[in-house]
């Protein structure tokens, strides 16, 4: 479904992707690990268009979308959950997903889809019209994640979903991927936390210093021997 | 309580109407889009002598007059963004505030030019309602209602509908709103244009009440960015009681002395509140 | 006696002998130039570190009034009331400017304040209409040629002593510019929080500049009221007065030395310029103009018509290279 080729990117006069290839297949779940600062929220915001692309070609359904402003990329179906989870903190848990609603396919069935993100985190039921900044790490990611949704995205990208929760809480969130895994969308996950992901993901890749380094099935990886000593502490 | 200082209250409140309204104007452009419009006032001026013109020199029917300035200004407002703010977008928001500066002079002088430093009035006399010893000034009270629907329409607007969430949204995180599939530069636009209309209700309002003439901005500008400071830069809600407390501590002052000393006063008790509360006084 | 003092000389020579040579028209607008270059300056060495104030006109409102009031109901001479306005304006400053710097009410926050303060001390003028004379203006009490009272009905008199003020406002710049004081207040605009974390003392260097900028705002102001003989709250300190200063001073560039000069040069030449022009059929024409120069100004050359000259014939910076990975 999505596909990179060899793109660079940047800030400024800093390069952090250098040559970077990478394929979602439709319908599988992917997730790109490596250290801090190897350019993996970078590679996020490439895709959903925060960041503009300085080399190579990015694809959606064949399509390139390479050069497109974010919000463009979103009305073709792609979702970006922000690292830090970004939501809106003075806007309510409601007022936050209706903000995700607001391209123009998705505004039309805003209520049907409301009740549906109700229906997958009852706990945000009970906090409508609480604003969004006062619930607990794990809540806001769960709504972070359910405004997403809201689009109806063929594609999700999750920037460290797991970051800053506690152990339980990360479970939850992980579980919540499957969930929407078996669901039929398609996926992309970047993380840290290289033993949850690899465990609910089809295949990964490894980025270090902005650079594909390795890249497989997850079976693949966890085998690996560099995956294991560095990144399992095996 | 003494009758008189009761009117000089409600002429407070009726007062504070319309300068809400454009502390409301003057917010929602700096909560979203992160500029003072220092010519905002100016714009109100233009719109005054939009009625005046369409009223008093080509005889439209005076509603229609209003909503020809409400349009203009909103337009008027887009206008401004386009060329002025959006070119220097990136630089240092001083220069924003200076560039609108700019505008402030381009605009005073502009109707200078047009219409000469004549003072001009609508020739409307609306009647004065006895209350008992109170006399009320129906032209104020009507303001006072039009101004308060307009707030609440803009409430509502803010509220309930996707553009004001994501108005809303957009003050609050800049740097991913386009994650949310929408498009920031629309979103500013709207905003001028908001922001625009509000400086154009209030004209209609106030071309009611005073006379119109170039430099009118002046007289109630400093005013203005003085209640959206008190109230907190960009927090409307603030800006919205900030400016009945200002309004009430002039009429009440204006009262017991004269009105240039209730204004210094107004303004003295700004400054020495800044010291106090910088960020304002409803600060969270 | 090198070449170049030798040339500051012979250029210090030849102004002072303009008044020999110049009709007497052309000399008062030399004078205004000189004055408002003078006051641009002096706002200048505030605005140059980011301290935008939008109020100046409050001191240069108070150095006016104080020594015309003075010497019109106490007879005081401006030799002593000027320095007193002058003071006055110095402890406004402090007044001010110690709480702004302590609560860090910096950028669009300072300079809505500073607005705030010039228009309290117009409305007080007005307020206190019995005594100043209020929106009608005030007009110190003439007794023709006297040292006493500074009053000169000749220009040329008046010619040295503006010449005198904008020197010494350009002496204050480079004092200024060469000083610790400018690595101070550069390291502070650019980051307060690690400017004091290395010991500057933020409060003291700000207030300094501040205090300084006033004071000679103040003198502008005084000398201004002596030579026109004629105040009014609105053209000595109200928002127009204040915006006027930021505005010569943007234009011809805040971050150099001649730059406000130059931006005194554009101002008195458009309004001369249009003025004779046009004549009144298009008051407001000079302002029009100079209220579009100003937007163009600000986005195509926001260090203003000195700075950008500057700029354009300065050897090109070498590119930055790119950081390792």
């Amino acid at each position: 479904m999505l596909s990179l080729a060899a793109v660079s990117a940047g800030y400024g006069s800093f390069r952090a992707l250098f040559d970077v290839s990478l394929e979602v297949p439709q319908g599988e779940a992917v997730g790109v690990i490596g250290p801090n600062g190897a350019g993996k929220t970078t590679l996020m915001r490439v895709i959903s268009g925060l960041v503009p692309l300085r080399g190579g070609a990015m694809m959606l359904d064949g399509r390139p979308i390479g050069g497109l402003p974010a919000h463009r990329i979103v009305e073709l179906g792609i979702a970006h959950v922000p690292e830090n989870r970004r939501l809106f903190p003075r806007l309510t848990v409601e007022d936050n997903l209706r903000i995700g609603a607001f391209i123009p396919q998705a505004r039309a069935r805003f209520a049907q889809q409301l009740g549906r993100i109700y229906d997958m985190f009852p706990r945000l039921k009970e906090r409508r019209d609480q604003p969004a900044g006062t619930l607990s790490g794990g809540e806001q990611q769960m709504c972070a994640i359910g405004r997403a949704l809201m689009s109806e995205p063929k594609l999700l990208l999750m920037d460290e979903p797991s970051a800053g929760l506690a152990p339980l809480v990360v479970e939850q969130v992980f579980d919540l991927v499957r969930r929407i895994r078996a669901e039929g969308l398609t996926v992309l996950i970047v993380e840290q936390n290289v033993q949850q992901v690899l465990d609910v993901v089809d295949r990964a890749y490894l980025l270090e210093a902005g650079s594909m380094k390795l890249s497989g099935t997850s079976s693949d990886l966890k085998g690996h021997e560099f995956i294991r000593k560095a990144y399992l502490g095996l | 309580m003494d009758i008189y200082l009761l009117e000089a209250i409600i002429n407070g409140i009726l007062l504070g109407g319309v300068l809400a309204l454009l502390a409301l104007g003057l917010n929602l452009i700096f909560g979203v889009i992160d500029v003072v419009w220092i010519a905002y006032t100016d714009l109100v001026m233009c719109g005054m002598y939009v009625v005046y013109w369409l009223y008093v020199g080509f005889g439209w029917p005076l509603l229609l007059a209003c909503a020809a300035a409400i349009a203009g200004v909103a337009a008027l407002g887009v206008l401004v963004h386009v060329l002025i703010i959006a070119p220097i977008l990136g630089s240092a928001p001083i220069n924003q505030l200076l560039a609108t500066g700019g505008l402030l002079f381009f605009l005073q002088s502009f109707a200078t030019l047009l219409f000469g430093t004549d003072f001009r009035n609508l020739g409307i006399r609306l009647p004065i309602i006895e209350l008992g010893e109170i006399y009320i000034s129906t032209a104020r009270l009507l303001a006072f209602s039009i101004a308060l629907i307009g707030a609440s329409a803009l409430y509502f607007f803010l509220k309930s509908t996707f553009i004001g969430t994501a108005i809303r949204a957009i003050a609050q995180d800049r740097d991913i709103i386009g994650l949310m599939g929408v498009d920031q530069r629309r979103i500013y636009l709207v905003t001028s244009a908001i922001g625009g209309a509000l400086a154009g209700l209030a004209s209609c309002l106030l071309v009611l009440q005073y006379d119109v003439h170039p430099f009118i901005g002046n007289t109630f500008g400093p005013l203005i960015f003085m209640i959206c400071v008190l109230g907190g830069l960009g927090d409307m809600i603030g800006g919205f009681v900030a400016a009945f407390i200002i309004s009430q501590i002039i009429s009440i002052v204006g009262y017991y002395s004269n009105t240039e000393l209730a204004y210094v006063l107004a303004f003295a008790f700004f400054i020495a509140l800044m010291f106090v509360r910088p960020r304002g006084i409803f600060v969270r | 006696m090198n070449a170049r003092s030798a040339a500051l000389l012979a250029g210090l020579a030849i102004l002072l002998c303009v008044p020999y040579f110049t009709p007497p028209y052309l000399l008062h607008l030399l004078i205004q130039a000189l004055i408002w270059a003078f006051i641009y300056t002096a706002w200048s060495m505030m605005g140059r570190f980011g301290f935008v104030s939008l109020g100046h006109g409050a001191f240069m409102g108070v150095g006016a009034y104080a020594p015309a009031l003075l010497w019109n109901y106490y007879d005081v001479t401006p030799w002593a009331g000027i320095p007193l306005g002058v003071l006055l304006s110095a402890l406004l400053a402090v007044v001010i400017g110690y709480p702004c710097f302590r609560f860090r009410v910096v950028g669009h926050y300072f300079a809505l304040v500073t607005l705030a303060l010039s228009q309290v001390v117009m409305l007080s003028v007005v307020a206190a209409r019995d005594i100043t004379g209020g929106s009608l203006g005030f007009t110190p009490r003439a007794v023709g040629h006297s040292w006493y009272a500074l009053q000169f009905p000749e220009k040329s008199y008046f010619y040295v002593i503006a010449l005198v003020l904008w020197l010494g406002g350009l002496a204050v710049w480079r004092w200024i510019d060469r000083g610790i004081g400018r690595e101070a207040l550069d390291a502070i605009a650019e980051d307060e929080e690690a400017a004091s974390a290395i010991g500057i003392d933020v409060m003291r260097e700000k207030l300094r500049v501040t205090v300084i900028s006033a004071a000679l705002t103040a003198l502008g102001g005084a000398i201004y009221g002596q030579y026109f003989m004629y105040l009014n709250p609105e053209t000595v300190s109200g928002i127009s007065v204040s915006l006027q200063i930021v505005f010569a001073a943007i234009v011809g560039g805040m971050y150099d030395l001649f730059g406000p000069t130059a931006g005194a040069l554009v101002t008195i030449s458009l309004n001369e310029g249009l003025r004779v022009g046009f004549g009144t059929h298009f008051i407001g024409a000079a302002n029009t103009i100079y209220g579009i120069l100003l937007i163009l100004c600000i986005i195509f050359m926001p260090r203003g018509i000195v700075g950008t000259l500057r700029k354009m014939h300065m050897p090109r910076a070498p590119t930055k290279a790119v950081p390792a990975e």
